[in-house]
């Protein structure tokens, strides 16, 4: 990527609630913290505030650079900055980490006030309404009382999704992207394979492995090996890797072929940097998210109170998240007489998709946002 | 049900089909509009007659053009049905000179006739006289209507104004009103000869 209109340095700020937080589980968390990250300026009027929730294995660290040597910028760099689709000369933009993450917020990695010793598994299963709930908390204490996007895609959708249905009149608009308004048996299952994984490596310990000084890494490796089977589509595979070898075949286990070495590089990265309970919160907070579930099923009732203007938008190859799932939010909205914008964007990188800089995907995330309007002089 | 609208201002600026087509649309009624293009109809319609709009529409392009409009866009294939609409969930479904590039011709009317209370459908007349001189002239007609080749047309399904008729009988399919116009001008006399663009406003009997 190019890196031209970034956002440049930026630095992680972290907010601590004290007011305790009563979870969808009925667990309260008696006092919390959050970090976050902002872009751009807010505006006077605080109405240009833009909040992107991130998926799996996101954080708050969504633009720009921590120094100047750092390799990689924040995850949706591509999206965020001066001049980018999510322009942060109009809008002021907040990253945020999810509770239960592992880059700051409270989770199991962080320490337990009341022990003095990392939560580990006595850390509370948080679903997508308690991470919602969190950052209508973090936009009190930023003053702002209504959003004037919420931006998300994956398990980040089905975050802006729930803005709409928990705060109605605090999002002006929802751009929900390659996501679903559940998940479907299929991805439970590989949830729950991933989750098995990590929960039966010898160095678990029952979620308590920091005090034994160990990680569980090889499952933690192992789910994020499947994770990314899952993110790319059969044909980015193929173009990508093929049967590609990385020598002569060699009549044994070691890595052989080009996929085995990504898959196998992927999860050596990513077990080297995530937490095991983080990720096991995380995809169960995926699996629990059922808007409908207390309208017998009935998404149409379940989105019916929701005020915002929504941007649905899919991948024509994303299969974990595929477009069927987004044209159920859709009808939903549809039935409730909601302004909605439907794109499903030709693109052939799979789920994974949605953090692409596809030319047009961009393009409809530009125009879409240009067109939000937001008050008057910025605040100087 | 005409309406009593004071759009005749501008209509002169738009063309002759979208003044017929508000006049068939209610003031402040939900209106989907199938293969929408750029969404220049629905806009019409929203500044003339405050509709709740909403296009379908395949192409790209025209997609984002629907959104920088501020027009209610659903990309989908009109080739797919309309599934994802509720039954009677619209006063008015418009199908606007799209139908002769349909291939499933009959399935969009029926759908489209499940999803609206009452649909407009406007399409190209094959039988102009202008169209049956360059056949009787032993070449395929190309005109302003048809400005496409034989070999690249994407109109698969061209018909007339009695077939049409016919097509609606057949289909039990109440003809609320029937318009023709050619280049801009209502024609009242031998429609499928002279009529240019056939356009209907229907019902389920």
């Amino acid at each position: 990527m190019s890196e031209n209109n970034s956002i440049g340095i930026v630095a992680p700020q972290t907010a601590h609630f004290s007011e305790p937080l009563t979870l969808k589980s009925g667990a309260v968390l008696a006092q919390f913290n959050l970090v976050y990250e902002t872009y751009g300026t807010l505006n006077a009027d605080k109405s240009n505030a833009v909040l992107i929730c991130h998926a799996l294995s996101g954080t708050h660290h969504v633009a720009g650079k921590y120094t100047e040597q750092d390799k990689y910028p924040g995850w949706w760099d591509n999206l965020v900055g001066p001049g980018k689709p999510l322009d942060t000369n109009k809008f002021f933009v907040i990253g945020v980490n999810n509770l239960g993450g592992c880059h700051g917020s409270s989770g199991p990695v962080s320490i337990n006030p009341a022990t003095g010793k990392p939560w580990g598994s006595a850390f509370p299963i948080v679903t997508v309404e308690d991470w919602v709930n969190s950052q209508a908390r973090l936009l009190d204490q930023l003053s702002i009382t209504q959003l004037a996007a919420v931006i998300g895609g994956s398990l980040g959708g089905m975050q802006a999704l729930q803005w709409t249905i928990a705060y109605p009149d605090r999002v002006r608009h929802a751009l929900v992207i390659a996501s679903a308004p559940n998940l479907t048996a299929q991805n439970i299952a590989f949830n729950e394979v991933a989750r098995q994984a990590i929960i039966t490596d010898p160095e678990f310990h029952g979620g308590d492995y920091y005090e034994h000084g160990v990680v569980p890494r090889r499952g933690l490796r192992i789910a994020r090996m499947l994770g990314h089977i899952t993110y790319l589509s059969d044909d980015a595979m193929g173009e990508k890797f093929g049967r590609k070898l990385k020598d002569d075949i060699k009549y044994g286990f070691n890595v052989e072929f080009e996929m085995e070495s990504y898959l196998r590089y992927q999860g050596d990265k990513f077990a080297g940097e995530f937490d095991a309970n983080t990720y096991l919160r995380m995809t169960r907070a995926l699996d629990y998210y059922d808007p409908a579930l207390a309208y017998n099923g009935d998404l149409s009732k379940a989105l019916s109170q929701t005020q915002a203007k929504f941007l649905v938008l899919s991948f024509t190859s994303d299969w974990r998240f595929s477009p069927a799932r987004s044209r159920e939010i859709v009808k939903a909205l549809l039935d409730n007489e909601s302004t909605v914008s439907y794109a499903e964007v030709t693109a052939a990188h799979g789920h994974d998709a949605f953090l692409m800089p596809d030319k047009h995907y961009h393009a409809i995330l530009r125009t879409y946002l240009s067109n939000i309007e937001v008050g008057g002089n910025h605040a100087k | 049900m005409q309406n009593n609208v004071n759009i005749t201002k501008n209509v002169t600026e738009y063309r002759q089909d979208f003044a017929i087509i508000a006049n068939w649309v209610k003031f402040g009624t939900k209106v989907l509009d199938l293969g929408c293009g750029d969404g220049e109809l629905l806009q019409f319609l929203r500044s003339s007659l405050e509709t709740k709009g909403y296009g379908v529409e395949k192409d790209d392009t025209n997609l984002i053009a629907c959104v920088k409009n501020g027009i209610n866009v659903i990309q989908m294939d009109l080739e797919d049905g309309l599934s994802g609409f509720e039954d009677q969930s619209f006063n008015t479904v418009i199908l606007s000179q799209t139908l002769q590039a349909m291939h499933n011709t009959e399935e969009i009317v029926l759908e489209m006739l499940r999803v609206g209370k009452e649909i407009i459908v406007t399409f190209p007349n094959f039988g102009y006289w202008r169209n049956r001189m360059q056949i009787t002239a032993g070449r395929m007609p190309v005109s302003k209507a048809l400005p496409y080749q034989w070999y690249d047309t994407p109109n698969v399904h061209l018909c007339t104004i009695n077939d049409f008729d016919y097509f609606c009988h057949h289909h039990n399919i109440e003809i609320l009103e029937r318009r023709v116009i050619t280049d801009g001008k209502e024609v009242n006399f031998m429609p499928n000869l002279l009529g240019s663009l056939a356009m209907y406003r229907l019902k389920s009997k």
